[in-house]
């Protein structure tokens, strides 16, 4: 299912989605669709899931941390795909957030059919950009799945046009020019990276990186179509070694902040 | 390098502040050894001790003309992480070097010199605390401060246009070796030789003779504990065409595109990618890539040393140990004509830590 139908359905309610973010196996792959779908629960609109991966550029140290227990746990691409398939059974898209390699080596072609079957959304692809991806492109578009490209701030207005031409389902506007890990502050670089999109696109935009409550949550949600959250959901876990329900009871109440954050926006 | 201007200042600082055009050596004991005339192309005495300078300045000259104050690098062995704090020093910019904590340790003198340069050394934990987490997190360091840092990456591989870059600033390797080769024996040489961590030095070298059709090219990986044991940095050998640091090249793999850790004994080849150009010069068999193991290359030091007062770094030593074994075979082909002209990329003073440990050295008592 298109996160765009996510997007629509909050659109309709007069607010932005919450898009909440955990890497799939961490703690332990019962563990993430356990954390998925209490997030689920607690009011995020769409779902994305972290294909873990050795070299992850584009993550700060708490992301990085939760990957690499998660690779340390002996994760494989195909347990991804089947904490795809449970999420995806409580009906929000879960588009999967992933770096190039593993996808290609899984096989474009094989990946695109066995996500697609598993009721995933499409991918959110931070290292590959529109013009180097004609393989990914023709297989998201046969099996019908979103394609995410990132926007940044240094973005030209020339790249920002080409890239959510190329997108479906949203647009990822990265809110700083960094890595992933929650920040205090709100940015002033994501407003106008978001106005440059919109000029581009009818597509949602979802504003990324750094959000770290419902105040930042609330901010973005006034010029944005959607607030993403990855960090701080993966800080309480990783806070919580070994005591699952206290874990989970942390995240349902991070969660709502944020969730009630895109409603007063 | 469209900028004639640019391109002069470039040479200028080359030649009066590096020591370049380096020699192209005869090693004549040597190349009575092995049957074949064997040339040495000593980017051992550039300044800084290696080829990794030539990049470095021409990386430092574009940071002043993009109008940025700060330079970032990763670095292995230390040497590229040397070399431009080196840069740094001289064009007056701000220098910060990611160096994996495990690297820190083998390569202690190299942080030193690094630090007396004037250098923030960072020591980097995550991953394998090797030269790609040290890439990772040069990567995210810049990714936040691009619009007044300038990123020298130490090696051909990364990004574009990283390599393309690497190439054009080290390629005068190749170019003044082709020419002082043609001066000196009226002739192309039969063959040429490089070691490939990254494959700065080796493309420097080859970019000028990939047209001379006659000249064979080698490029010669590290074949760590031996390319069978798995314990290895022999990335064209043995990897797998793959995507690793925005580039498309054979990368050390496992079944789900996990970058496996590599091993050499020498840091600087201690990489699980190689170069983009390298990558494409063996699937079109223009070069030949061999794997060099520990033992074999560990040998060329001693030989290098005791037959011409030469000590190479280890990197070299693996184009050493396969350039020598060409310049054996040519020998025989060709008789004692036969020429071969070895990269000898850096000097050995950095890798004396490691020699002590491998040949039981540096206990004046027990030294025969
Ligand atoms: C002397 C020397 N040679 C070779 C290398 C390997 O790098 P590259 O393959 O980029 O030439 C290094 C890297 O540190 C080095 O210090």
């Amino acid at each position: 299912m298109s996160a765009a139908i996510a997007f629509e359905k909050a659109r309709a309610e007069g607010r932005a989605a919450l898009v909440g973010y955990l890497p799939a196996g961490f703690p332990t792959v019962d563990g993430s669709i356990a954390a998925l779908t209490t997030m689920v629960d607690a009011g995020c609109d769409v779902i994305e899931i972290g294909l873990p991966y050795s070299d992850p550029v584009m993550d700060g140290p708490t992301v990085r941390a939760a990957a690499q227990q998660a690779l340390d746990g002996g994760i494989r691409t195909t347990d991804v795909l089947r904490v795809v398939e449970a999420v995806a059974a409580t009906g929000v898209p879960t588009p999967v957030m992933t770096y190039w390699n593993p996808i290609e080596r899984y096989g474009v072609e094989r990946w695109a059919a066995d996500f697609a079957s598993a009721g995933g959304a499409g991918l959110i692809t931070p290292d590959i950009t529109p013009d180097y991806s004609a393989e990914w492109i023709a297989a998201a578009d046969q099996h019908d799945l979103d394609k995410v490209f990132l926007l940044a701030p240094s973005s030209t207005d020339e790249r920002i046009a080409m890239t959510t031409a190329a997108c479906r389902g949203f647009v990822y506007a990265a809110a700083v020019m960094g890595v992933t890990g929650a920040r205090t502050s709100t940015s002033e670089l994501a407003g106008p990276l978001v106005a440059r999109a919109k000029a581009t696109t009818d597509l949602p935009i979802g504003v990324g990186l750094g959000v770290s409550n419902g105040d930042r949550a609330a901010e973005i949600a006034a010029y944005a179509d959607g607030v993403i959250v990855g960090s701080a959901f993966v800080r309480t876990i990783l806070d919580h070694p070994g005591d699952e329900a206290a874990g989970l009871a942390s995240l349902r109440a991070l969660t709502e902040d944020p969730a009630r954050g895109v409603r007063r926006g | 390098m469209a900028d004639p201007e640019f391109v002069a200042s470039f040479e200028k600082i080359c030649r009066e502040y590096a020591g370049t055009p380096s020699l192209l050596y005869h090693a004549e004991r040597l190349s009575t050894r092995v049957g074949a005339r064997v040339l040495l192309k000593r980017e051992d005495l550039n300044h800084t001790g290696a080829h990794k300078v030539r990049n470095v300045l021409g990386r430092a000259l574009l940071t002043k003309r993009m109008g940025k104050s700060r330079v970032i690098a990763e670095t292995g062995a230390g040497q590229h992480g040397v070399a431009s704090a080196t840069a740094a020093a001289y064009f007056d910019l701000d220098c910060t070097v990611y160096m994996g904590a495990v690297d820190t340790r083998r390569q202690a003198l190299n942080v030193a010199r690094m630090q007396l340069l004037g250098a923030k050394v960072i020591p980097v934990e995550s991953g394998s605390a090797t030269l790609k987490d040290a890439i990772n997190e040069a990567l995210r360091d810049w990714v936040a401060s691009v619009d007044h840092t300038a990123y020298l990456f130490g090696t051909a591989a990364g990004p574009h246009p990283f390599p393309s870059m690497v190439r054009d600033f080290t390629r005068g390797i190749g170019d003044e070796a082709r020419a002082q080769c043609l001066e000196q024996y009226g002739a192309l040489p039969d063959a040429i030789a490089a070691c490939v961590g990254g494959g700065s030095n080796a493309i420097g070298l080859f970019t000028a003779f990939l047209e001379d059709e006659d000249v064979a090219i080698y490029g010669f990986e590290p074949g760590g504990d031996g390319v069978e044991t798995g314990r290895h940095a022999a990335t064209i050998h043995a990897g797998e065409a793959g995507v690793l640091h925005g580039a498309r090249t054979y990368v050390l793999q496992d079944e789900d595109g996990q970058t496996i850790e590599s091993h050499s004994i020498s840091a600087g080849l201690d990489y699980p990618g190689v170069g983009p150009q390298h990558a494409h010069l063996a699937a079109t068999g223009r070069a030949t890539y061999i794997p060099v193991t520990d033992t074999e290359a560990m040998e060329a030091p001693a030989l290098l040393s005791r037959t011409e007062g030469i000590i190479p770094a280890i990197e070299s030593a693996h184009a050493l140990h396969g350039g020598l074994e060409v310049a054996r075979r040519l020998g025989e082909e060709k008789g004692p004509d036969a020429t071969v002209i070895i990269n000898l990329s850096g000097r050995g003073d950095k890798d004396m830590g490691t020699a002590i440990e491998w040949f039981g050295l540096g206990d004046a008592e027990e030294q025969k």
